[in-house]
């Protein structure tokens, strides 16, 4: 697709001197798209998102691209901003421009349904398969399970349990895009919190579901997704502890 | 493979790695000694023939590489080439076997 430049009206029926503009090139279209350019005005304290929102309601309404809370607690935001995942709500345009520029594309490791909007579904597929649902023995009669805060077990959980499933980890990951039956970092993540959850009945299934050339073992340890987390999650150190749980279930039936 | 089959052959990399890592730096040491010192290949040759101490590490150290290099080129073969299945298995369960023998060869050849 040949790049098209929009600017803004006010830029064409002439705005002040001073007025800085963003140079900003959006993906357009599906897998097969390409970048359209557009100029969009450069305001203090402005987000990516701003920027994207800009954009549809003054240059083009037919750009799709996905948001919700704009406040960092849905992570249905994520795009690739200057070729790295990132929360396009919480960035703010003057930690990632390049001079007056920036790039903005889909998710990568996801199908474009179109410009800045991936298909999720593979990605929460590979919950499900990596055995992410909570699965208990208690009934209602019982007492609650008593899990103590400071526990060895509860403090892992703690650690991983924040992950709001925004993709930013899954389109950083290097190896997924080797191999895209890889589970990925979250739903790796999203297992080791309940391998650590202490009245999950599961984990035996869970274990033999992680493991292998598309689970755990297939981690390089290349660190993107712990890095680009922008919960700081560390799902390198989840995939690790996976690695010793499934080490150890080995003597078992696994 | 079955997953069983898949995390022993990951285990097997990881501890085919330890030996490595020693094996690899007592024989980086060896050979700066021997171009350091000036040995000539005769020197050498009267160290190790009927030494089993250098027979018994030089034979692990090519344990080590038969193990560790096939599945590591089982995993280059699946990520950067998409090669994966059976055949790829036989074939670097080959690779491995010529590089045991391969090896093993060169140290009988300096110990006897």
């Amino acid at each position: 697709m040949a790049e098209q430049v929009t600017v803004p009206a006010s830029h064409t029926t002439g705005s002040p001197a001073k007025a800085r503009s963003l140079n900003v090139r959006v993906w357009r279209g599906g897998e097969a798209g390409g970048f359209h350019v557009f100029e969009v005005p450069r305001l203090e304290s402005q987000t990516v998102l701003d920027v994207v929102t800009y954009i549809q309601r003054n240059l083009d309404p037919t750009l799709a691209y996905r948001y919700a809370c704009r406040v960092g607690m849905c992570g249905s935001c994520a795009m690739n901003v200057n070729g790295k995942a990132r929360w396009t709500c919480r960035t703010h345009v003057a930690e990632v421009e390049r001079g007056d520029a920036v790039e903005i594309a889909p998710l990568s490791n996801l199908p474009v349904i179109k410009d800045l909007v991936t298909d999720m579904a593979p990605f929460f597929d590979k919950w499900a398969r990596a055995k992410g649902q909570f699965k208990g023995a208690s009934q209602r009669s019982d007492e609650f399970a008593r899990v103590m805060p400071d526990s060895p077990q509860r403090m892992r959980a703690d650690a991983a349990i924040e992950c709001i499933g925004c993709g930013v980890c899954y389109s950083s990951c290097d190896v997924v895009s080797w191999n895209p039956d890889y589970l990925g970092p979250a739903a790796l993540n999203r297992a080791w919190t309940l391998v650590n959850d202490a009245r999950d009945v599961s984990n035996s299934e869970r274990l033999k579901a992680v493991a292998g050339d598309a689970g755990c073992h297939a981690c390089h340890t290349h660190t993107s997704c712990s890095e680009r987390c922008p919960k700081h999650i560390s799902p390198t150190a989840g995939i690790a502890g996976l690695k010793r749980a499934v080490a150890a279930a080995l003597k078992g039936d696994l | 493979m079955k997953t069983r089959g898949q995390i022993l052959l990951w285990l097997a990399q990881r501890y085919s790695a330890m030996v490595l890592a020693v094996c690899v730096v007592a024989h980086l040491i060896t050979i700066i000694y021997a171009v350091r010192t000036g040995l000539s290949a005769e020197q050498i040759l009267g160290r190790t023939r009927g030494n089993f101490a250098w027979l018994v590490f030089y034979a692990t150290f090519v344990a080590a590489v038969a193990v560790h290099a096939p599945i590591g080129m089982r995993t280059i073969l699946s990520e950067t080439l998409r090669l994966r299945g059976a055949h790829v298995d036989i074939a670097v369960l080959l690779l491995g076997v010529v590089l045991a023998l391969w090896g093993w060869r060169a140290v009988f050849a300096v110990f006897q």
